[in-house]
């Protein structure tokens, strides 16, 4: 599955997301008439029936219309053309963890806007504000203790919803807790990339976030204690020229974008258009910088193999 | 004596100044109006000066990619001795955008690293503006190590636009090549200075400055993201690259006051492209004293050291 995938620095505003959200929203039939214009017929259709709304979303992939239940069933991939849709990061814990087995910690770090960064677009203290609220996270990353298929590990899953997944000092400091964590209890730990990259709202301390997470990492390769990377669509720039990149077994979704400089900027040097497929997963595996692609439902299982063959 | 140029746009109160200085100078030189050269040569000196103590991160800038900055061999050549280039990765190329090699320094074999971005067109082109590729990087690592085993201390000179972005670079694993240099220089048991000594881009920066001391030129540069790119993103325009520079306090001076880097080595009034003997004599002082001060500590200290510095990098607060 070839893709080629804008990235934004911002939240994802690709048409599956807004709706998606819309959606979540949508509880009345009076709220149904705020449905964006090509979701109208579907949800009409449902309530003309009488049956129960089935919300409905299309595919940025094979375009189709879709029921958000039936996606959702199948672990949000699309049935048709098994593209991967994103997941926010407790919807990825749960998909891989064994049930009721995932401790959080350290939710409550938040960013304390250490340049007092304005921008034409945005003020970054207001922007953590909304997207605490929006998105029900404090920050881009999520981090704990967990078992999959018996076995513990420590855990960190990225989430793209927050501020494009983008990495400052919260995100760098979870990251090297988990690392850190991994390396006392001396039990492995896994890595869900999902970033457009440092957090340029935070300057400098983003960047350094970079050697901070590869520094923990290189302790726990010293210690012998393994690390698996999982790259989710998408995963670039800072994020995947530091620890994304630094898994003993690196794993990554189909059609994810995975990449450094990213589509945009590479065609702005190249001066030239680049083939379908460019910085996918399977661009990747081709060209030698990945162990495997792991399609979603298959995910939970590998890594339960990984771990047994680790233990 | 030299013609006094200045080319920058903040300097232009200052060029009539140093026309005049020009024309005495033509008129005669220093046998028939030396009271009066001097006396404006004082002058211009004095208001340079101020300029340059208060330059804006803009302004700061443009110093830090003057054409005429002296570039990393500038450097190599005035503050060590027997520079021995050595060249490629082993596996694939070699880059002359990220050169690397042995050379004495303060009696003492030192492995230097330095990103090298060219002089005129033709040798920009042949260094790619000083842009590594992945092999540019998979070179360091290759060196680092050997350094590593050979108890040789590190001295990297960082001044790079970032990493170049191509379509091949990522077909060899850019990422990658810088994600294993931070690793390694992460854990290498010999002491690592880097300095900035024009513009550090980015991860392509970052890949030879994990050390145990970084320093910044003062009208130095060190970015997270160009500010041309993050203008484009955060202010939907690139013109407004400026404005995202001072947001992101992008220059020695704001960068000295995170506690981010560890010193700044002075630049000569001016900047150093208009003194560049006298500003090698700075950074060749300024890295003696800090490769003394580290070669005291045991190699576990040094990277206990090192892990802690790198640790305490970054702000955040706990909720509730």
């Amino acid at each position: 599955m070839k893709r080629m995938v804008d990235l934004v620095e911002q939240a994802p505003t690709t048409i599956v997301e807004r709706t998606t959200e819309q959606l979540v929203a949508l509880q009345s039939p009076e709220a149904l008439e705020r449905t964006t214009e090509p979701l109208k017929p579907l949800a009409l259709v449902g309530q003309t029936r009488g049956v129960p709304t089935g919300l409905a979303l299309k595919c940025p992939e094979c375009k189709q219309i879709l029921f958000e239940r039936e996606c959702n069933k199948n672990q949000k991939v699309c049935p048709r053309c098994h593209y991967h849709f994103r997941l926010r990061a407790h919807e990825r814990i749960e998909l891989l963890v064994d049930a009721d087995s995932f401790t959080e910690y350290d939710a409550d770090l938040v960013s304390v806007d250490p340049l007092n960064f304005v921008s034409a677009s945005q003020v970054y203290a207001q922007k953590l504000a909304q997207e605490r609220e929006k998105v029900g996270l404090n920050d881009a990353v999520v981090i704990g203790h967990a078992r999959i298929e018996g076995k513990s590990l420590i855990l960190a899953v990225m989430d793209f919803h927050f501020i494009g997944g983008s990495m400052g000092s919260v995100v760098g400091e979870k990251i090297t807790r988990a690392v850190e964590q991994a390396l006392s209890r001396r039990i492995p730990l896994l890595v869900a990339s999902a970033s457009g990259g440092a957090r340029m709202q935070e300057g400098l301390y983003s960047l350094m976030q970079m050697a901070k997470t590869a520094a923990a990492l290189a302790q726990l390769r010293e210690a012998g204690i393994p690390y698996f990377s999982l790259l989710t669509d998408p995963t670039t720039g800072g994020v995947t020229a530091s620890f994304a990149m630094l898994g003993d077994v690196i794993l990554a979704e189909p059609g994810g974008l995975i990449c450094f400089a990213g589509p945009r900027v590479i065609e702005q040097f190249m001066h030239a258009k680049l083939p379908a497929g460019t910085a996918s997963a399977e661009f990747l595996l081709e060209h030698g910088l990945i162990d495997m692609i792991v399609p979603r439902h298959e995910l939970r299982a590998t890594l339960g193999r990984l771990l047994r063959f680790y233990s | 004596m030299e013609p006094i140029k200045c080319d920058l746009d903040f300097e232009q109160p200052l060029e009539e100044l140093a026309e005049r200085i020009r024309v005495l100078c033509e008129e005669g030189g220093a046998l028939e109006n030396p009271g009066r050269i001097q006396e404006a040569t004082e002058e211009l000196h004095t208001r340079l000066q101020e300029i340059y103590a208060n330059l804006t991160t803009w302004q700061t800038v443009q110093v830090a990619r003057h054409k005429d900055r002296p570039r990393a061999d500038d450097y190599l050549r005035l503050i060590c001795d027997d520079f021995m280039e050595l060249h490629g990765d082993r596996v694939f190329g070699d880059d002359a955008a990220l050169i690397g090699g042995l050379a004495i320094f303060d009696q003492q074999t030192v492995l230097f690293l330095a990103h090298q971005k060219g002089r005129g067109t033709k040798d920009q082109q042949f260094r790619n503006f000083g842009m590594p590729h992945p092999e540019g990087y998979r070179k360091a690592y290759r060196l680092m190590e050997m350094a590593g085993r050979f108890k040789f201390p590190v001295i990297c000179l960082v001044d790079t636009p970032g990493a170049f972005p191509g379509l091949e670079d990522e077909e060899r694993g850019q990422s990658e090549a810088i994600a294993a240099n931070l690793a390694l220089m992460a854990r290498l048991p010999v002491p690592i200075i880097a300095v900035v000594i024009g513009e550090g881009g980015s991860g392509g920066a970052l890949a030879i400055s994990v050390a145990d001391r970084l320093l910044m030129l003062e009208h130095s540069i060190y970015t997270v993201a160009a500010p041309e790119a993050a203008a484009s993103i955060l202010w939907r325009d690139s013109a407004f690259a400026p404005d995202a520079a001072r947001a992101m306090r992008i220059s020695a001076r704001e960068l000295l006051s995170t506690g981010i880097i560890d010193g700044i080595v002075p630049e000569p009034v001016g900047g150093a492209h208009r003194a560049p003997t006298l500003m090698a004599d700075h950074l060749q002082v300024a890295l003696k004293e800090h490769l003394h001060v580290l070669k005291q500590l045991s190699p576990p200290e040094l990277l206990e050291r090192r892990y802690q510095k790198f640790r305490a990098i970054g702000r955040f607060a706990c909720l509730g």
